[in-house]
């Protein structure tokens, strides 16, 4: 399938699972929100422009945030994120060999390990951010805290589980 | 200038990335400031469709527990039914006439819009509902919605055929409340914890308060009538530094499965709120 088309149905299960399926799940506690759509924007191909990168981190933000009745909450995180993104992928992977024949991140092309602290990092930097936006608007600090641990050991867990569900073969990128 | 425009093409996507952030940042503001987002209404409308759509097909799921709420309804304004009451004949009963207009002047104060729920969330600290009834259908900002059980919230986001209601799960939310059995009023307020539980604060102590009470909507709201009922009360703390209770209350509504409900307004809503804001002017 075309990249572009596959991206744009990608955004729109991202969206939709996170609106109708991880929004609506009871709250098991305060600190737990269960957050995988900006999986999206990790998933990204390696060789997306800078700039339309953040405005794809943005577009997904604002629509989220237009279901949940939060304009700019998502959006900042998400931008956040894309912006980080090219900066860690530089610092992660071996120049010469993997980029040039890969696609888009994942557990083959990068390796178990990179591909890891890749995952986390962005998870920690988008619930950090996330969570201080909503704390600076009510303010409490343990509050703060435990939602970001909880919120980004809930995400990363259901990264995982994603990754083993949908195994996504890491195709090679043809010269031809 | 030279160098201007090669600060600006080196820097591009940091400038983006600030521009967006600050735009962001700004959207975000400005609602929690006004609750009038940049092109909300319209965004509203999109969202409300699509909500819409998945409603009708989770509805069926929910029809259970629906059934047994109408019932539940049907039963309590059964036995209110005016035959249910018989009048002896030594009656002093005087039955008031409950008609719009009759030779006292009563006028009608509220009246009932019945809407549907197209989409609600419980999980954040900052809740909505999202109702399929707008202002083609008569809704305004600032109306107050109670469902069979309770109250709800109250419209602050209104597009052609939707209405957003910011709920009473919200951080920024506050109702005033009263003790059904001694009129004590007080504020109700959410702490962002438990959807089940809300914070009753500023009931004096002089108020004889146990675990059980019920706990209804004052006469001093605008937009809700008196004495509709919020809820029981669940647990009580005596702060020795303050006059004040502070109540635990457990709310009549279940936020959880929320289906229908009713949007009630206050003919003389405009009136009140515009006497209410008027500036004092001093020394007159």
């Amino acid at each position: 399938m075309n990249s572009v088309v596959k991206n744009i149905v990608r955004f729109i299960l991202f969206i939709s699972l996170q609106v109708f399926v991880l929004n609506n799940i009871p709250p098991l506690h305060q600190f737990i929100i269960p957050y995988l759509y900006f999986l999206y924007i990790l998933w990204l191909p390696f060789n997306i422009n800078r700039f339309l990168l953040l405005l794809v981190g943005f577009a997904l933000g604002i629509t989220l945030d237009y279901f949940s009745g939060t304009p700019g909450l998502h959006a900042a995180p998400c931008v956040l994120i894309a912006f980080f993104r090219p900066f860690l992928l530089n610092l992660l992977i071996p120049q010469e060999t993997t980029e040039q024949s890969y696609i888009e991140p994942s557990i083959k092309s990068m390796g178990w390990a990179p591909y890891s602290l890749y995952v986390f990092l962005l998870t920690f930097c988008h619930h950090f951010y996330l969570v201080l936006i909503e704390w600076l608007q009510f303010g409490n600090f343990l509050y703060f805290l435990g939602k970001v641990i909880a919120t980004t050991v809930i995400s990363l867990l259901l990264i995982f589980v994603s990754e083993m569900l949908f195994f996504r073969k890491a195709r090679f990128r043809t010269n031809a | 200038m030279k160098n201007i425009f090669l600060f600006i093409q080196n820097y591009f996507t940091l400038l983006c990335f600030l521009a967006l952030q600050i735009f962001c940042i700004v959207m975000l503001s400005r609602n929690s400031l006004t609750h009038e987002a940049f092109f909300a209404s319209a965004a509203n409308e999109v969202t409300g469709k699509i909500n819409k759509q998945f409603d009708n097909f989770y509805s069926y799921f929910r029809l259970t527990e629906i059934n047994r709420q109408l019932t539940a309804e049907n039963v309590m304004l059964r036995n209110e039914l005016q035959s249910n009451f018989i009048v002896p004949d030594s009656s002093r009963k005087t039955v008031i006439d409950s008609l719009s207009k009759d030779s006292l002047n009563r006028y009608r104060k509220f009246h009932y819009l019945p809407a549907r729920v197209v989409g609600s969330t419980v999980t954040l600290q900052t809740n909505y509902l999202t109702l399929e009834r707008g202002s083609l259908q008569g809704v305004k900002k600032g109306m107050s919605v109670v469902s069979p059980q309770g109250i709800v919230g109250v419209v602050n986001e209104v597009s052609d055929n939707y209405c957003r209601v910011m709920s009473l799960l919200h951080r920024n939310s506050k109702v005033s409340a009263m003790l059904k059995k001694d009129f004590n009023a007080g504020s109700i307020e959410w702490d962002g914890v438990d959807p089940s539980y809300l914070t009753l604060k500023n009931i004096s102590k002089g108020a004889q308060v146990k675990k059980g009470d019920s706990i209804v909507t004052s006469n001093y709201s605008a937009n809700y009538p008196a004495k509709i009922m919020i809820g029981t009360v669940a647990d009580f703390t005596i702060d020795p530094t303050s006059n004040f209770y502070t109540l635990k209350v457990k709310t009549a509504t279940n936020f959880f499965n929320l289906q229908y409900v009713y949007i009630i307004e206050n003919v003389r809503y405009t009136e009140q709120i515009t006497l209410e804001n008027k500036k004092i002017k001093a020394n007159e």
